[in-house]
């Protein structure tokens, strides 16, 4: 792909003694809606880490916007335009939801601003003095995603953001991923939950044991439902 | 009465020597044992600037927190953060070698005999029931405003979210930009600056001395444990709190006034091992 | 391993000829000293608890022992007695309460609790305050068969009451109770989940540990005859962690070594006064950044990396 916002070739990681990455290959072009398919354990989730940085032991070439960020360390990785939502929402309790939002600095131009944040989840702004440990999961999760666009970020890393809640909240959550998608944002998303993923994304990359072993077009999902149930042993 | 609130005098240092341990604690999680050391500094800082270049306890009061806190930044980049991935113990213990280091430097120089510094306001102040050296009562009123400064900088202000949120998660912080490194090394110096300005807040009360610290850090640790180090306002009210305790006790039961605090540790960790104001872990 | 066995001899025959190689007096506080610390160690490095408080042990036994011996004239025995379960009951307050807190916490808590003692002795009139307890006659053990004014003779008996004290420590350490104290230290809450009290196996170990600090600070009162405030300061709680540290944390014998060379030092160094403070310090420092397993753990790292290096086959080509 010409164009690739991120690309990832030949990536390693390691926590410790255990490799769990064992050279995890694929692209995610501007403007896409990409997903990490696969079962628990399949490295999904470590991918996500070592793209942000925050994984000890890297190896292998993770390029964003023509620039290798292997071997930079997180914050700088952040600075570059990418934003994380982590699997468990990281909310920190000794802030409330406004300063929950706030924190994340802008590290480029063309974020969104808190207002506009604020529209796309009138909820948060019902709540902003709230601990941000208060809040519902699902307010929680909006919570998570709603941070990082006010940063600049053109690229998102969202980690199983529908783990754990309703279905009428999963739903909400797809209609503001493809609202974003619409913004212009470019979205690496990692879920579980392939059904919610169809309804998003515009590719899919299937993992396992680690490595990426499959890859197809949304279009695709329906007719190969079966390869997809095998692989996420459902 | 008056015991009472000369208590509150030395309330106010256990106020601020313990508010600058419990920041440390939360970002670096190390006890800080040259605390005692860099408020001796401070107040030495003070002393040399005054007998050497004539530099009044005012300006004092800015510079010396200046230089111990630069002191400070070097030691966390040179030696503390290469210890924070192992047992928090090694911090204690370094920060222990630290502060004898420091303490051995000063008493080798300048002997264990102290040295007055004058007071900067004379006189006494009328509070109706007792008249109060003014120099201490400005103690109070100043230990109060830096406290609750402390307090504001750290629950109100864009930087002290930053402080919060990287003392829960500081790996999520990083990856949100935030130079979270930075950060922890800008902490302890900010909380050894504290220290060295409660030094030279405390050298015209104290003869300046190079063992004054040891003997204050040692009631201070009773007075963290009391307050747990969960929030800062609870360090405040405890440290204020306990110098009343010891102020009262100098009155009722004069020799029971040093160790009452270490007393009130013992029930507070019978009923409540957390500490007044902590939480558990 | 008969290297092993071999160091252990070779200790044993240095500690017999001792006396006529060395100055009796010195050995002897080394040895009370080394005892200090392996009681120490046996907290630290086996329970995984660091007192910062040890002090308070090895000092009010000393004030127990010179107080049983000069003032009430009970023979000696009687005197480690009384220090030893002086110092075990003060551990079983002290430490079931620091024991409601962990890790670096309960450092502080015993820190914290020493300097209540030391403020205590401070103003006991039974302690001396500032003079401390001088002149502590010595007197003949079982009933007059040895007579301890003799250097020499005192130093066998010190030597053995060492040898008891690190045979306990060492038999204690190898008893079941001790793997449970193990396993506490390496996993709390596995411990926990199998059934094992934990606070109850912290607290005997620091009973015994405190009663071991006790028999050393009794002991070392017995031998030079005096007991003071320094016994009891946090300066001495601090130079048992040194020499706990420079031996080597968690094994047996490092404590030892570690008192020897600190003891040794301050011999030395005396004519330095303070400046042994910044030495001291310097020490700590730089065995925390660079030499955390201590003299006696990085020489059988060493070693160990040395026969394992020895004993890699050859590859298969």
């Amino acid at each position: 792909m010409a164009d690739a916002l991120l690309k990832v070739a030949g990536l390693q990681a390691w926590y410790g003694e255990s490799h769990i990455l064992h050279g995890v290959g694929f692209e995610v072009g501007r403007g896409e809606l990409v997903t990490l398919l696969g079962r628990n354990g399949a490295g999904k989730t470590t991918t996500l880490k070592s793209v942000m940085g925050i994984v000890e032991k890297r190896a292998g070439s993770v390029t964003f916007e023509g620039r290798e960020t292997v071997g930079h360390p997180s914050d700088e990785i952040a600075r570059q335009g990418i934003g994380y939502c982590p699997e468990e929402r990281g909310i920190f309790s000794s802030l409330n939801v406004e300063e929950n939002l706030l924190l994340p600095p802008a590290v480029k131009a063309g974020g969104m601003s808190l207002a506009e944040i604020y529209q796309l989840f009138p909820n948060l702004w019902e709540r902003r003095r709230s601990q941000g440990t208060k809040l519902s999961g699902g307010e929680q999760q909006m919570l998570a995603i709603g941070r990082i666009l006010r940063t600049g970020a053109t690229l998102l890393l969202l980690d199983e953001p529908t783990e754990g809640l309703a279905p009428v909240i999963v739903q909400r959550i797809g209609e503001i991923i493809r609202q974003l998608k619409g913004r212009g944002f470019t979205i690496l998303l990692v879920e579980q939950n392939f059904h919610f993923a169809a309804t998003v994304a515009d590719r899919h990359y299937v993992m396992e044991d680690g490595k990426v072993v499959d890859m197809m077009v949304s279009a695709d999902v329906q007719q190969n439902i079966g390869k997809l149930q095998a692989y996420l042993g459902v | 009465m008056a015991q009472v609130a000369l208590g509150l005098v030395n309330g106010a240092f256990y106020a601020m020597l313990s508010l600058g341990l419990a920041v440390i604690f939360g970002m670096l999680n190390v006890i800080n044992f040259t605390h005692g050391a860099q408020f001796m500094m401070g107040a030495f800082a003070a002393w040399l600037l005054l007998g050497m270049l004539d530099v009044p306890f005012w300006a004092s009061l800015v510079l010396a927190p200046l230089i111990v806190g630069l002191f400070g930044v070097i030691i966390e980049r040179l030696l503390l953060k290469r210890i924070y991935h192992l047992d928090h113990l090694y911090g204690f213990l370094l920060t222990f070698g630290m502060a004898l280091i420091i303490e051995g430097l000063f008493q080798w120089k300048w002997g264990s005999s102290g040295a007055p510094y004058p007071a900067p306001i004379t006189g006494g102040t009328d509070l109706g029931f007792m008249i109060m050296p003014t120099y201490r009562l400005f103690v109070v009123v100043a230990a109060l405003v830096i406290c609750l400064a402390t307090w504001y900088g750290i629950e109100r202000t864009r930087l002290g979210a930053y402080l919060r949120a990287a003392t829960e998660n500081p790996t999520l912080v990083r990856a949100f930009g935030i130079n979270v490194p930075r950060l922890i090394t800008l902490t302890y110096g900010l909380g050894v600056a504290l220290a060295a300005l409660a030094g030279v807040l405390a050298a015209p009360i104290q003869q300046v001395s190079a063992l004054m610290g040891t003997n204050l850090v040692l009631v201070v640790f009773a007075v963290v444990v009391i307050g747990g180090m969960g929030s800062i306002m609870g360090s405040i009210v405890t440290g204020f709190g306990l110098g009343l305790i010891e102020g009262l006790t100098k009155v009722y039961y004069p020799p029971a006034s040093n160790t009452v605090i270490f007393v009130v540790m013992a029930l507070v960790l019978l009923v409540k091992p957390a500490g007044l104001f902590g939480q558990a872990k | 391993m008969s290297g092993q066995r071999i160091l252990a001899a070779l200790a044993i025959v240095l500690a017999l000829v001792a006396p006529w190689v060395a100055y009796p007096v010195f050995l002897m506080t080394a040895l009370c000293f080394a005892l200090f610390a392996c009681a120490f160690n046996l907290l630290l490095g086996y329970a995984g608890l660091m007192s910062f408080g040890h002090a308070m042990f090895f000092g009010m036994a000393g004030y127990f022992y010179g107080h049983v011996v000069k003032a009430w004239d009970l023979p000696p025995e009687l005197g480690l007695v009384a220090g030893v379960l002086g110092a075990a009951a003060l551990g079983l307050v002290t430490g079931a309460l620091a024991i409601r807190r962990q890790g670096i916490y309960f450092a502080m808590i015993t820190l914290a609790f020493a300097q209540m003692i030391y403020f205590f002795c401070v103003q006991a009139p039974f302690t001396g305050g500032e003079d401390g307890l001088q002149g502590i006659p010595r007197k003949a053990l079982l009933g007059g068969l040895i007579p301890t004014k003799d250097d020499r003779v005192l130093y066998y008996v010190v030597l053995a009451i060492f040898l008891f004290g690190f045979v306990a420590i060492y038999r204690f350490i190898h008893s079941p109770f001790g793997q449970v104290l193990k396993a506490i230290r390496d996993n709390e809450q596995r411990a926990l989940s199998l059934g094992y009290e934990a606070d109850r196996y912290k607290l005997l170990a620091f009973v015994l540990s405190a009663a071991l600090a006790g028999l050393a600070g009794a002991t070392k009162a017995m031998v030079l005859q005096f007991a003071t405030l320094t016994d009891v300061s946090a300066a001495m709680s601090g130079e048992v962690v040194l020499m706990a540290l420079v031996g080597g944390l968690g094994t047996v014998v490092g404590p030892v070594v570690g008192a020897f060379i600190i003891v040794t030092m301050q011999n030395y160094l005396a004519s330095f006064g303070e400046f042994v403070l910044v030495i001291q310090g310097a020490i700590f420092v730089v065995i925390v950044m660079a030499f955390r397993k201590g003299l006696v753990g990085e020489l059988a790292e060493w070693w160990r990396a040395r026969s394992a290096s020895r004993r890699r086959p050859e590859p298969a080509d």
